[in-house]
């Protein structure tokens, strides 16, 4: 087991320009099944070895798909998110950086009571080590193992893992949730199908300034976990006012501070690292054993 | 991205919220000239910066004639503004706005904004208006009302009927009040903007509604569908490294410490800072150069980073997952000699063809400091700076 995707997943990529067909062969490559890719007005064509369709529910009908990852422009990336939730997949992955958030408001409200769960935008996506890759992340710093990883950032998240992984210690899903104001699977989301993973035994919880999603997520481990949490807040030296990078990363009027996060997450229990470098050091020593 | 208030005020009046008469100025003579054409017995001369506050800071005067309004754009034309809001060198004042002045009755708060907690868009009215809205929360949170709007239903008439009588409008006033916030969300809606602020929104003896003040912030992602917006901006009121890197395509916030740092990554990127600082430097940037890093851009990276005359040392901390460390480390190769980089160079590559990277700084013969780990990185480079120091 694990959570999102594991070897049964069938994926396919919407938007096959450049960067979505360079990662899905990488994904192929990892022994992800990707079946096949959606270009409009392209469909009955093949790139790289990958089938392309029209729309989606071709895709669907043809491959048996249930996910998909969307690598399509911020103008069309919020219809790419509907029309994959309009075809019932499991989960749709949107790397997408830049949609504008009026966008995302509209298409995460039109998703609620749908079966489709979204993950990201602006978002490196999922890797269940040694079954599925989905998304852009490097796949080879991982290792199969007892630890659920979940990140608001890109790079943030492979530097924890690589730290786990230089300790032995390996992980059962690692999950980017992404960096924007509105995303679809949150912090509590992802901890709570980890809770509910037989196969993660311990969680790494990377956060960062803006917003309160990281204050959430320490009531909800508080009140639903026994699964040991170590955690690492980036931007503890940001500037006020200041957007660092990702569209959501802002302390604006006083609220989103690191240290108010790590006072929540300490209160709830989660063993938090001060220096981004032991984020893997900090859940060993809250979590013995789970080397190997 | 933010606009001034006279340029705010342009867009109410498109979109029917209704404003006091007022001119733009950029000499006294201007100004004098304003304040003859709008003929109200008193006019207000206020400072066109990008900061709130100004008030506090003298960049707002009262004028009863036309000589005193040239009199008063005199003083505050050319001046440094300092208000809470501006940067701690302050801001030079290069337009004012002439306004006609208003019977101020009653003083209230209006904004519309995107509430991250409930997903929702929120329209937030408080009777405590003409101060910071900031301090009502804490003081007296009972006294901000927060309507929330459904994204796919759009703000109703009976919400903004509802937000009128609770503000304490008679039946009048919120026939004006329901056209006032429909026209302010029209606005927030169709540009795209991040937060519309009125404060104050007064009412007047008359018993008018107007923007008094105008705040306007609007949503950089969404600016490539609104250029009659990004045409709005106002290239004096940035800072210059910040545009510089907007231009380029780089995430660039600039710091007051003594260690350049370009990481790939926004969340890297803010944890190689905690890194510095854990180590006990000081970082003088966040730089995020993004997923399309290659040899140019780092290169222009470099030149970003070395315009600030405080960087005594350079860190390069970099995850490849889609960006390639090979390429990164020609990028650094190119720029430190082209570019002629005399402060101690710090190189962290992991990931992506992480190994051709490490090698093809190592043939270089250039002073570079190679780092496994980003702990190793953070320690070389303090140790580096307190060298040269």
């Amino acid at each position: 087991m694990a959570i999102l995707c594991d070897k049964n997943t069938k994926l396919i990529i919407q938007g096959m320009g450049n960067m979505g067909t360079f990662h899905a062969g990488l994904s192929r490559d990892y022994g992800t099944q990707v079946v096949g890719g959606v270009h409009p007005g392209k469909g009955g064509t093949e790139k790289d070895g990958f089938p392309i369709f029209n729309t989606v529910a071709e895709a669907k009908a043809a491959t048996g798909a249930n996910a998909s990852v969307i690598f399509v422009p911020p103008p069309g990336a919020a219809d790419a998110i509907l029309e994959a939730a309009e075809n019932d997949l499991d989960l749709v992955v949107c790397i997408t950086e830049g949609i504008p958030v009026i966008d995302m408001a509209r298409a995460k409200a039109a998703l609620r009571g749908s079966r489709t769960r979204l993950l990201g935008p602006n978002c490196p996506g999922v890797v269940t080590p040694g079954q599925c890759r989905i998304g852009i992340m490097p796949a080879a710093i991982t290792r199969p193992g007892p630890v659920g990883v979940v990140s608001r950032s890109g790079t943030l998240t492979y530097e924890a893992v690589d730290q786990l992984s230089r300790l032995g210690i390996g992980q059962s899903s690692c999950v980017g949730i992404g960096g924007d104001p509105v995303i679809g699977t949150n912090f509590i989301d992802a901890l709570a199908l980890f809770q509910a993973d037989p196969d993660t035994k311990a969680v790494v919880m990377i956060g960062e300034i803006g917003g309160s999603a990281e204050e959430e997520a320490a009531e909800f481990v508080k009140s639903n976990m026994d699964k040991p949490v170590a955690a690492f807040i980036a931007g503890q030296n940001a500037p006020p006012g200041k957007r660092m990078g990702h569209a959501g990363a802002i302390i604006a009027g006083g609220k989103g501070k690191a240290s108010d996060k790590i006072a929540a997450l300490e209160a709830a229990g989660v063993a938090v690292s001060a220096s981004p470098a032991e984020i893997g050091e900090t859940l060993a020593q809250h979590a013995p054993g789970l080397a190997g | 991205m933010n606009v001034h208030e006279y340029q705010a005020k342009g867009l109410f009046r498109e979109f029917g919220v209704a404003v006091p008469e007022g001119q733009l100025a950029t000499t006294p003579e201007e100004a004098e000239r304003a304040a003859k054409a709008l003929g109200t017995p008193v006019v207000v001369v206020k400072a066109q910066v990008h900061a709130g506050g100004r008030g506090k800071g003298g960049g707002v005067k009262l004028a009863k004639s036309a000589a005193e309004a040239k009199t008063a754009a005199s003083e505050i034309l050319g001046m440094t503004l300092h208000t809470p809001q501006t940067p701690p060198e302050g801001k030079l004042v290069r337009k004012v706005y002439v306004e006609a002045g208003s019977n101020i009755k009653d003083e209230l708060y209006l904004a519309i904004l995107f509430d991250r907690a409930a997903e929702k868009f929120a329209v937030v009215a408080s009777t405590e208006g003409g101060m910071e809205i900031e301090v009502v929360a804490e003081n007296t949170p009972d006294k901000i009302l927060t309507t929330l709007v459904e994204p796919n239903v759009g703000l109703r008439d009976y919400q903004i009927r509802d937000l009128g009588f609770k503000l304490g409008f008679d039946g009048d006033l919120v026939k004006k009040f329901v056209p006032f916030v429909r026209g302010l969300y029209n606005l927030y809606i169709e540009k795209d903007c991040s937060q519309v602020e009125i404060n104050p929104l007064v009412v007047t003896q008359e018993g008018e509604l107007f923007a008094l003040d105008g705040k306007l912030n609007f949503d950089d992602n969404a600016l490539y569908r609104n250029p009659d917006i990004a045409e709005l901006r106002d290239p004096e009121e940035e800072d210059e490294r910040e545009r510089a890197a907007n231009e380029i395509d780089l995430a660039y916030v600039g710091l007051d410490g003594s260690i350049g740092c370009m990481v790939n990554g926004a969340g890297l990127a803010m944890a190689t800072l905690d890194m510095i600082h854990y180590c006990g430097g000081t970082p003088a940037n966040f730089l995020d150069a993004g997923g399309g890093a290659d040899k140019e851009k780092v290169k222009e990276a470099f030149k970003l980073i070395l315009r600030d005359d405080n960087v005594k040392a350079i860190l390069v901390n970099i995850f490849g997952g889609i960006v390639r460390c090979d390429l990164i480390a020609e990028g650094v190769v190119a720029a430190a000699s082209d570019l002629g980089v005399t402060v101690p160079l710090v190189v962290r590559l992991q990931g992506t063809k992480a190994m051709e990277g490490r090698e093809i700084l190592a043939q270089s013969n250039l002073n570079i400091t190679p780092a496994e780990t980003l702990k190793e990185a953070g320690e070389a480079v303090v140790a580096a700076v307190k060298g040269a120091a």
